[in-house]
């Protein structure tokens, strides 16, 4: 690479920077809470560019997916409802001095995090050649998911315990009376209409990418929290264009699909612990098929269980 | 300077930013936004640090960049939760509001008919 090609790139991550620095800015200090959602959304996507530009396009596409498409899907969907009490709130502004104490504390906490930054060791610590050694043993070409699914397999599992337990807190929320029943309102809108259309036409299509991801990241960037993440983001436009109504919590079949990814997990993790070496030890000559039996399962539990988390609480009877 | 460096101090003014937004912002959902800023200050970090480890022919360092995949995952749950709590705390009270000493609002709590 030559020195002026270098230096273009560098210019053009300093503006890269510059610009996620203003949408983060405007989500913070925006006055009314709408606008904020959507800078912060716009910074979301923004980040998946700079995660690209870091070589970690596994990350991008989780960042798009889940930190800025979901999360902005749950955000406006609450900024939405809580509108009519915004003003009061808004009063509540606090004073100057705790203003300036807070502009001082973050201050502060930025720069001693810069420093650190610019303090790091070099050369940089790196366990890259390790997950290159072994990546033999599961015979998966892409290092992010030979960490995700064998090498730190524990995390994943435990991760997937966490959305579960969210999603239990979550509907732990309803009011005594809507118990079981549905989550969300009912949604209509006009069955000739472009929503309902899109709601058609799109999710054969997203349903195909959102496999492929998964399958697709044995050896390429992607995964089953990004193919998850797609799948639900296809339930969820059918349900808004009220093609379907959301699944009561009662319901079996849904809560068997929450459980699935987990159960298999655990039932593939005690196996390595009665006959391999550890738990979720995978013998090597079957590495690959339970890596995809479990992602397999994952990808249905990550895709209800994110659907769910967006739906909320039941607020509806079973009938209505 | 590199990339990893821009983009590190970049991450360290997220990580700012987004504390200032938890303190200042009255607004709880505010406050869950700001959190979410400086959350992904955090990752952006740790995905510096994966960029400097690049080796054997990988764009950055798997660990840290799977660990992030996970944290986002967390994040979003832990928002989800936080968000839901809100709401259920606005439809018992008809206000959103964290301040102790609030007045009750007009809102009616839908599990006491």
């Amino acid at each position: 690479m030559t020195f002026a090609s270098m230096s273009f790139a560098l210019a053009l991550e300093i503006v890269l920077a510059a610009v996620v620095l203003t949408g983060a800015v405007w989500t913070v200090a925006s006055r009314e809470t709408l606008p904020a959602v959507a800078g912060f959304v716009a910074y979301g996507l923004l980040l998946s560019l700079v995660w690209v530009r870091l070589g970690a396009p596994d990350v991008a596409l989780t960042e798009a997916a889940i930190g800025s498409g979901l999360t902005g899907a749950l955000l406006v969907g609450a900024a939405a409802r809580l509108r009519s009490g915004e003003e009061q709130i808004v009063m509540e502004r606090p004073g100057m001095v705790l203003r300036v104490l807070a502009t001082m504390l973050s201050t502060t906490v930025a720069a001693a995090l810069a420093a650190s930054v610019l303090l790091l060791p070099d050369p940089a610590p790196t366990l890259a050649p390790a997950a290159a050694e072994n990546a033999v043993a599961t015979s998966l070409g892409n290092p992010v998911t030979n960490v995700l699914m064998a090498f730190r397999a524990m995390d994943t599992m435990l991760e997937k315990i966490v959305l579960l337990l969210a999603l239990i807190g979550v509907w732990s929320l309803t009011p005594d009376r809507f118990w079981g029943g549905r989550p969300g309102p009912r949604h209509h809108a006009d069955p000739q209409g472009v929503l309902a259309f899109v709601a058609r036409v799109l999710p054969p299509v997203g349903i195909i990418v959102g496999i492929y991801i998964l399958w697709t990241s044995a050896d390429h960037p992607g995964g089953a929290f990004q193919g998850g993440t797609i799948l639900a983001a296809m339930w969820l436009l059918v349900m808004m264009a009220g093609l379907a109504d959301t699944p009561p919590v009662s319901e079996r079949r849904p809560r068997l699909l929450l459980l699935a990814g987990p159960m298999v997990f655990l039932i593939v993790g005690l196996g390595g612990l009665a006959f391999g070496d550890a738990f979720l030890a995978y013998p090597m000559a079957y590495a690959k098929l339970l890596i995809l039996t479990i992602e397999f399962a994952m990808i249905l539990t990550i895709a209800v269980t994110l659907g769910l988390l967006v739906a909320g609480p039941p607020e509806r009877e079973c009938g209505s | 300077m590199s990339a990893a460096m821009v983009f590190g101090l970049c991450a360290a003014v997220a990580v700012g930013l987004g504390l200032y937004g938890v303190i200042t912002n009255p607004q709880p959902l505010r406050k869950i936004l700001a959190f979410n800023l400086l959350g992904s200050g955090v990752f952006l970090l740790f995905g510096v640090i994966a960029r400097r480890g690049a080796a054997a022919g990988f764009g950055g360092d798997p660990i840290p960049q799977a660990l992030v995949i996970t944290g986002i995952v967390v994040a979003f749950s832990a928002t989800a939760l936080a968000i839901a709590l809100l709401l259920r705390l606005f439809q018992a009270t008809g206000s959103a509001t964290l301040r102790a000493d609030a007045p009750p609002g007009a809102g009616s709590d839908p599990s006491r008919p």
